[in-house]
């Protein structure tokens, strides 16, 4: 029978796994000592989650600027409503695409609503990749723009637990 | 950054899913017939090198809490300082400088709508730019990680 993490707990592992698990043999091991809990009551925890979908995946989450994939451009285009559910899918199947995204207008400054990320080594083959991609879907004369990244400021995961949660220190 | 052939094969092999169990680097250094110790070290030097922001999970965020794309139309000369403000805010992943008007690109995380309503409103009256606020509707393609076999 192992014991449950307390609310605290919970929340103080959710903020830690936010960082990622540390490089060592028994990872879990370690946030437990960090939250005062045991490592199975930790592991059940982080099975629990990844069971119920609160996680997308669980993994190596790489920086494809620093690995080479330099030119990652977003494709924003100004999709019929009607049909903007039909071209997201089919663009979402598309090789190539990484990303694909149906957000709000925000007229008149804002007039895009799907919006793909397609990474790669060389501008010039995202360029030639999304000129084809667009042709092969018949999206070439949809108004859309390319936004090439040009500098990466701050890469890391998303922080949704509530900050100011106390944690022990490490070690 | 170089990346070796452990490296290749690591995040080919563990991009999508990994090992949950007390000793996951040891379970993935048997998937791969390598020790423990060359997966751990392999893991550091990518962690080192830039090229690995972190092993572990991926949040829903449609399940994890709100998030939304934020744009916001910098002018140059105040670039830096507006980038390291936004930098500044724990609730600010991906910060990108792109070629448009709207330059800025950022998405932010928070517990709940109101969490994130309120850093943009903090955001606009710290900045005085009005930020372009593009919360996900629908999701065709999630980010699943991509091969790297081919990088340089």
């Amino acid at each position: 029978m192992t014991a449950l993490l307390d609310d605290l707990q919970t929340l103080q592992l959710r903020r830690l796994l936010e960082a990622g698990l540390p490089l060592v043999a028994r990872p879990y091991q370690l946030l437990a000592e960090r939250i005062g809990a045991s490592e199975e009551a930790v592991l059940d925890q982080v099975r629990r989650w990844n069971d119920s979908g609160l996680f997308r995946r669980m993994g190596l989450v790489i920086k494809h600027r620093a690995l080479g994939f330099r030119a990652n451009a977003m494709l924003v285009m100004d999709i019929p409503d009607e049909i903007v559910d039909a071209v997201g899918q089919r663009l979402g199947r598309a090789a190539g695409i990484n990303l694909c995204y149906q957000r709000p207008r925000r007229l008149p400054d804002w007039p895009y609503n799907l919006f793909c990320m397609v990474h790669g080594r060389e501008r010039e083959q995202v360029c030639q990749l999304i000129a084809a991609l667009l042709a092969e879907q018949g999206l070439s004369d949809v108004p859309h723009q390319l936004l090439f990244s040009t500098r990466a400021f701050k890469q890391c995961g998303g922080r949704y637990a509530p900050p100011a949660m106390p944690v022990a220190a490490h070690g | 950054m170089q990346i070796d052939a452990l490296s290749r094969r690591l995040i080919d092999r563990f991009q999508h899913g990994m090992p949950l169990c007390a000793e996951p680097y040891r379970a993935m250094a048997e998937a791969l017939d390598c020790s423990e110790a060359e997966v751990l070290a392999c893991l550091e030097a990518l962690e080192h090198g830039g090229g690995l922001s972190r092993v572990g999970p991926v949040f829903e965020h449609s399940r994890a809490g709100a998030s939304t794309l934020v744009a916001l139309a910098v002018p140059e000369a105040r670039l830096e300082s507006v980038a390291a403000l936004i930098n500044s805010y724990p609730e600010v992943n991906h910060n990108y400088l792109r070629e448009h008007r709207y330059n800025l690109w950022f998405v932010v995380t928070g517990p709940d709508q109101a969490h994130v309503e309120a850093l943009l409103a903090r955001i606009e009256a710290e900045t005085g730019l009005t930020p372009l606020d593009l919360p996900m509707r629908a999701a065709y393609r999630i980010d699943l990680g991509f091969p790297i076999g081919d990088a340089p």
